[in-house]
C-alpha cells in the first residue's frame, strides 16, 4: 500500500459491458461497470464466485473483447487500438492468474517461462543479456538461481506463483491485473506472495487491480475497494472507509461473513444472506441483489440503480442509503 | 555439526537443482534411456541405410532378372530370404522395395499430418465460422472410404508412386485434421495460452510454441501408427494394380504375389511379412518413446 496517491488515473473504465451469448439470450457477466485506478495504487475487486470479477479483469486487458464501453489506459482508448498498437500496449499491462498450476506451460522450464515475454517482444538482442535479465528477475521474486532449468511440476505452488509474478513483471509493466493470485495457495504462502506483490509495487511503482473473494486479503493490500454483485458494482470506497462504514446491504453481509477470532462473538447472531444468486442471464433491470435483500422495497426493481456518492469518494448503488 | 550439515542437505534436497541443458539434448538423453525405442531406432536406421545404399550393396538387375533354374528356393546363405516363383532374390527385392514403401509411408504421413494438423489447429484455435467451414469440409471427405478415394485419384492421375502419395495424403488429411483439432481444443482454453496472449505473442507463435507441444501425445502416436497403416494401404492399392507396377518391387505387392504359394512356400510370404511387422512395430515403439521423452513431466 503506497500513500503517495497521485491524482491522475492510470486506468479508467467507463460503462464497461460484457455480455456472453447463451442460447439466444445474454449472460450479463459485466454490466455497466465504471472505475478508475490512480497510478501506484491498488483497486481491490471483491465479490462471490461468478460475479464477473475475473471477466472484468480480462476485458480490461482485452483478452476478452468487451461488448460495450470504454477503457482508457494512460489517456488512450485501448478499445480502439489496432493489433500492432495493442501489442505495444500489452507490454505495460499484465496479468497474474489464480491457478499457478494451469497458468504455466508444463513443457517449458523456469528460464523459458520467464524469458518468453522478453523474447516475444524482442527486448534483448544479446543472449547473455537476456540470461542476465532472467536471473535478476528470478532473484527479484525470490527464486533460487538453481531452479533455472526446472519445470513447473517440480515446484510447489508458492514458487510457481513467483514464476508467474516474474513473468508478469518481466516487461516492466505499469499495470497488473491480479486475478485471485493467492486463492490457490496455503495461508502461510499467501502472506509471502502478498508481501512480494506489495514490495514490487513500492519498487516499480506498479498499479494493481486485485481481484479476490477473500476479504482479509483485500483489506491488506487495497487502497480502494470495489464490491461487485452479478456484474454490477454495488459499492466503491477507499479501503479504510469501506471496512469502517459498509453501506450496501450486500457489502454488510459480505463483511459479516469474515470470521472473527473472538470467543465472545460466539453467541452473537450471524448474519447470513438468504437465497441463492439469481441467474445472470437476461436479468430484470433494477438492483440485482433485490431478491435476496432484507431491505428490498418497491423502488428497488424496475429501473437500474445508479451509483451515488454518499460521502466523499464513497459510492453506493442502493436507494435507501442516506 | 554433523546434525546441522544433514539438516542443510535435507532442505536443499527438496529442490531439484539442475544444470542448464538444451531441450533437444535433454529429449535425446531421455530417449536413449528407453530400451525399446533405442532398439527400434537402430532397426529403422539399418532399414533406411540399406535402402539408401542398395545400389552399392546389391546388384540392381537381380530384382528383375528371371532365372527359372533357381525358382522357389527356401532361405539359404546365398539367398537369405529365398527366391520367388521367377527365381528372383527376395531379400534384394525387399531392400529395393523398402525404398518405395518407406517413402510412401513416411512422406504421406508427414504431408498429411502437416496439412491436416495445421487445418485442425486453426479450426480449434480460431473457432467460429472457420471451424465450421473446415470441419464440414473434412466431414465431406470422410464420407468417402479412404481406399476408394485413393483409388479414384490414382485412376485419374495414373499409377505411380507419386500419385499414390498424393492420393493417400488426401485420404488421411480429414482424419488427422479431426485428431489435431480435438487435441488442440483441450489446450486452447488453458490459462498459459491466455498468458501468452497477454504478453503479446502472435497467434501463429502461440499455436506453435504453447499449444502444439502440449497436444503432441496423440499426434505422435497416430503418426507413427499411421506410417505402418499407410504402407499397408499402399500395398493393397498395388495389389489392385493401382500402385507400383510389376516387376518393380513393393512390400505389399510382394506379399500379395506370394499369397498364392502360401502352402507350398510359406517363407515367400512370411519373411517379408515379418519385416513389415517389425518395421511397423519399430515405428510405434519409437513414437511411444519419443512421446515420453518429449514430456518433461515424465522425466526419469
Amino acid at each position: 500500500m503506497t500513500n503517495t496517491q497521485s491524482k491522475t488515473p492510470l486506468l479508467e473504465v467507463k460503462h464497461l459491458k460484457k455480455y456472453f451469448n447463451v442460447k439466444k439470450s445474454k449472460l450479463h457477466a459485466v454490466d455497466d461497470v465504471s472505475a478508475s485506478i490512480n497510478e501506484g495504487t491498488t483497486l481491490g475487486v471483491v465479490g462471490e464466485s461468478g460475479c464477473g470479477k475475473s471477466t472484468l479483469g480480462r476485458v480490461i486487458l482485452r483478452l476478452i473483447e468487451p461488448t460495450d464501453g470504454e477503457i482508457y489506459f494512460n489517456g488512450r482508448n485501448i478499445r480502439k487500438a489496432g493489433k500492432r498498437e495493442m501489442r505495444e500496449l500489452r507490454k505495460s499491462m499484465q496479468i497474474i492468474f489464480q491457478d499457478p498450476y494451469s497458468s504455466l506451460n508444463p513443457r517449458k522450464s523456469v528460464y523459458d517461462l520467464i524469458a518468453t515475454p522478453l523474447i516475444v517482444n524482442k527486448m534483448f538482442k544479446n543472449r547473455k543479456e537476456l540470461e542476465k535479465r532472467v536471473i535478476s528477475l528470478m532473484d527479484m521474486v525470490g527464486l533460487e538461481e538453481g531452479l533455472y532449468n526446472t519445470y513447473p511440476h517440480e515446484l510447489d505452488g508458492g514458487r510457481r506463483q513467483r514464476i508467474c509474478i516474474a513473468r508478469a513483471s518481466a516487461l516492466e509493466p505499469k499495470f497488473i491485473v491480479c486475478d485471485e493470485p493467492v486463492s490457490a495457495l496455503d495461508v502461510s504462502i499467501q502472506a509471502q506472495i502478498l508481501n512480494l506483490l506489495m514490495d514490487l509495487q513500492d519498487e516499480m511503482g506498479l498499479t494493481y487491480m486485485f481481484i479476490t473473494h477473500d476479504m482479509s486479503v483485500v483489506k491488506h493490500i487495497s487502497d480502494e475497494i470495489m464490491v461487485m454483485y452479478m456484474g454490477k458494482c454495488v459499492e466503491k470506497a477507499p479501503s479504510r472507509e469501506l471496512f469502517k462504514n459498509p453501506l450496501h446491504p450486500y457489502t454488510k453481509a459480505l463483511f459479516s461473513a469474515i470470521p472473527i477470532p473472538d470467543i465472545s462473538m460466539r453467541t452473537k447472531k450471524f448474519h447470513v444472506i438468504r437465497g441463492e444468486v439469481t441467474s445472470p442471464i437476461d436479468p430484470e433491470p433494477g438492483c440485482r441483489f433485490a431478491p435476496r435483500c432484507e431491505y428490498c422495497q418497491e423502488g428497488c426493481v424496475g429501473k437500474e440503480i445508479e451509483l451515488r456518492e454518499v460521502s466523499p469518494s464513497h459510492f453506493v448503488a442502493c436507494p435507501f442509503v442516506k | 555439526m554433523s546434525i546441522q550439515n544433514s539438516k542443510k542437505q535435507k532442505s536443499e534436497a527438496a529442490i531439484v537443482y539442475k544444470k542448464k541443458q538444451s531441450p533437444a539434448r535433454e529429449t535425446w538423453r531421455r530417449l536413449l534411456k528407453n530400451k525399446s525405442s533405442v532398439i527400434s531406432l537402430v532397426f529403422l536406421i539399418i532399414v533406411v541405410l540399406l535402402a539408401i545404399f542398395a545400389d552399392v550393396l546389391f546388384d540392381k538387375s537381380l530384382i528383375t532378372t528371371q532365372r527359372v533354374d533357381i525358382r522357389i528356393q527356401p532361405p539359404s546363405l546365398e539367398h537369405w530370404f529365398g527366391t520367388d516363383v521367377y527365381g528372383r532374390d527376395i531379400f534384394t527385392r525387399m531392400v529395393y522395395g523398402s525404398r518405395v514403401s518407406l517413402t510412401i509411408g513416411i512422406v504421406t504421413m508427414a504431408l498429411g499430418m502437416l496439412i491436416g494438423g495445421l487445418l485442425g489447429a486453426c479450426a480449434a484455435y480460431f473457432g467460429g465460422m472457420l471451424d465450421s467451414f473446415i470441419m464440414r469440409f473434412t466431414d465431406m471427405f470422410m464420407a468417402i472410404p479412404e481406399t476408394l478415394l485413393a483409388l479414384c485419384v490414382v485412376a485419374a492421375m495414373g499409377a505411380s508412386a507419386s500419385s499414390l502419395i498424393f492420393a493417400l495424403t488426401i485420404a488421411i488429411i480429414p482424419g488427422n485434421c479431426r485428431l489435431v483439432r480435438s487435441a488442440v481444443l483441450g489446450v486452447v482454453d488453458t490459462e498459459y495460452v491466455e498468458a501468452a496472449r497477454a504478453c503479446g505473442m502472435s497467434d501463429f507463435r502461440i499455436i506453435m510454441t504453447e499449444i502444439l507441444p502440449n497436444a503432441l501425445s496423440p499426434i505422435i502416436v497416430v503418426s507413427t501408427q499411421g506410417v505402418a497403416n499407410i504402407m499397408l494401404t499402399a500395398s493393397s492399392l498395388s495389389y489392385l494394380g493401382m500402385g507400383v507396377q510389376p516387376p518393380n518391387p513393393e512390400w505389399g505387392a510382394m506379399i500379395a504375389d506370394a499369397r498364392e504359394y502360401l502352402r507350398a512356400a510359406p517363407y515367400m510370404c512370411v519373411l517379408p511379412g515379418i519385416v513389415i511387422v517389425l518395421t511397423a512395430l519399430a515405428f510405434n515403439l519409437l513414437g511411444d518413446g519419443l512421446r515420453d521423452a518429449l514430456d518433461p513431466r515424465l522425466k526419469d
